[in-house]
């Protein structure tokens, strides 16, 4: 290990400014490319408070009987995505506001009768990119004896997360693209390596060197380039992502707005992904230089 | 009396003709070559030496004719056979190619790796053939900043690393000092004593007398003698 590492740094000395150009756009690309990811994780995971926090509100019809609103609450139990219920009565409901108005709370003083009707409140098993499935339980629900209304935040919510796929998307798209442009120019860079070094290339092979002889330490640099980019550039992410935390920890004291850096698994697929990088830039240039 | 004739040829060339283009290098080559023989190929400049050296290792393809070295036959060897077969010369470049970037230790350890010796021997077989050819003090000097004769050495050394069968030297005395000459010229005999054969190209016909060997003759591409030339005892 020590051996091959040794070696691989030998190697890309001899082409000090052209190797450290590869490290440097495949760090530049890693750290845009996370940076972009990190917010995108962030929001996503505001987003999946707010929308795991979605529930769905039951108005009962005013009519319905004790026993009506018993054998609704049991059916909507047995929905499969339905993780939870709560029977509001309409005494509670209007208390809930008052505590809602706060200060203002003596609005209500000049109403004589109550005006809420009961409700259930039904949590469901959503999550920002499952938020689709809340409407067709919100729908069943509706269709059910004694229900008079249902409301789940369809409006706003569904828009949220509307803007969130899009996000994703976006986020799903910059990835290939700087993957490939990253891909590009490393393979690029990288055939200038080979064209520089073609006389001791043409050397190897008088000699006897079979061509896997001499691509093994070829593709063995490329991805030690790549993996230095990968850590380069998360690791500057990191040291921002630090600063950031400190500066939002001084000035905003709530815990509502919470940033976290990129999880494990995301940071390893841009990781795999500059590996990657420097694997087919190695094989993109080597196609094109052994053939001509 | 040398040994050839009586042995198998290593090496057979059947009407073999080598073009650039429109220029002739060789023409109707017929030659063959003994096992553990030790050859001259000579001729004035442009006579088709190098081309004919080249053209065994597969440096250049032939235009014509057929030549088999040690059972492969050139034309119809497939390219990732290629490096198996170079593998059975030890080749002395005229111009030494060796890698500049590379230090007289690795430039000769790529070829004992390139062969498969096995790591943890490499050292000890590139420091022992450094000794061989007396730069043993130099292993760690980059090739530009040595003399021509020690370039040879070096050079020298690479080609005897990979042990190989047929060891061809492509004037290999030529612009160096008597003294240099003398002492490769010494190790290709003892590498032709240990059972390689052993093809020098050289159009100095003084180097030709004092070891003695079968010689060739080319002329613009001809092959125009095959003659054995004893040793000259001084
Ligand atoms: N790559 C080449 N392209 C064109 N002509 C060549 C090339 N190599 C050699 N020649 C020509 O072939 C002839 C033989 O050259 P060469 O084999 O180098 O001769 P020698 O080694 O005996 O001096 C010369 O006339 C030379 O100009
Ligand atoms: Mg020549």
């Amino acid at each position: 290990m020590i051996y091959f590492t040794q070696k691989v740094l030998k190697d890309l000395k001899g082409n000090l400014f052209l190797n450290a150009v590869t490290v440097a756009s495949t760090a530049l690309s890693v750290l845009i490319f996370s940076a972009f990811a990190l917010f995108f994780v962030n929001v996503g995971a505001l987003a999946n408070r707010w929308v795991e926090d979605a529930r769905i509100m039951v108005y009962l019809n005013p009519d319905a009987e004790a026993e009506t609103i018993a054998r609704l609450g049991e059916a909507i139990k047995s929905i499969p995505d339905v993780r939870g219920l709560e029977f509001v009565p309409r005494e509670a409901a209007l208390q809930r506001f008052r505590a809602q108005l706060g200060s203002q709370g003596s609005l209500l003083d000049g109403i004589a009768e109550n005006p809420l009707p009961d409700a259930y409140e039904v949590l469901v098993k959503v999550r920002s990119w499952s938020w689709d499935r809340i409407g067709p339980v919100a729908g069943k629900i509706g269709a059910m004896d004694g229900v008079d209304e249902v409301e789940y935040g369809q409006e706003w919510m569904g828009r949220f997360v509307n803007i969130l796929n899009l996000l994703r998307l976006t986020l799903y798209g910059m990835g290939g693209l700087f993957f490939m442009g990253t891909v590009f120019f490393v393979a690029n860079t990288i055939r200038l390596v080979l064209y520089s070094r073609r006389e001791e290339i043409e050397i190897m092979r008088l000699v006897g060197a079979s061509e896997n002889f001499i691509k093994y330490p070829i593709y063995a640099q490329s991805l030690f380039l790549g993996m230095i980019g990968g850590i380069l550039g998360l690791g500057i992410l990191f040291q921002l992502y630090r600063l950031l935390e400190a500066n939002v920890a001084n000035t905003m004291s709530s815990s509502f707005f919470e940033i976290r850096f990129l999880p494990v698994e995301i940071a390893a697929a841009v990781f795999s992904g500059s590996l990657l990088v420097g694997w087919l830039g190695c094989y993109i240039s080597l196609r094109k230089f052994l053939r001509s | 009396m040398t040994a050839y004739g009586s042995q198998s040829a290593i090496i057979q060339m059947y009407r073999v003709a080598k073009r650039y283009g429109a220029k002739s290098a060789l023409t109707d080559i017929s030659l063959d070559i003994a096992d553990n023989e030790f050859l001259f190929l000579s001729g004035p400049s442009g006579a088709g030496k190098t081309t004919l050296l080249k053209l065994l290792y597969l440096g250049e393809t032939a235009s014509e004719g057929q030549i088999i070295v040690d059972g492969l036959n050139l034309s119809r060897i497939s390219r990732k056979r290629v490096p198996f077969l170079r593998r059975k010369f030890g080749i002395i470049f005229q111009d030494y190619k060796l890698i500049p970037t590379k230090n007289v230790y690795d430039n000769i350890a790529l070829v004992v790796e390139a062969v498969g010796v096995e790591r943890r021997s490499i050292k000890k077989m590139v420091n022992s053939l450094l000794r061989t050819v007396q730069m043993e003090d130099r292993s760690r000097a980059f090739p530009p900043s040595l003399s021509g004769g020690e370039q040879q050495r070096v050079a020298v050394a690479r080609a005897i690393a990979g042990n190989p069968k047929i060891i061809v030297a492509d004037e290999p005395t030529g612009s160096l000092d008597a003294d240099s000459a003398r002492v490769i010229m010494g190790l290709l005999k003892l590498y032709h004593r240990r059972g390689a054969t052993v093809i020098i190209a050289t159009h100095d016909t003084a180097l030709i007398r004092q070891t003695g060997g079968r010689v060739i003759l080319l002329n613009d591409g001809y092959l125009e003698v095959s003659t054995v030339i004893p040793k000259l005892r001084p």
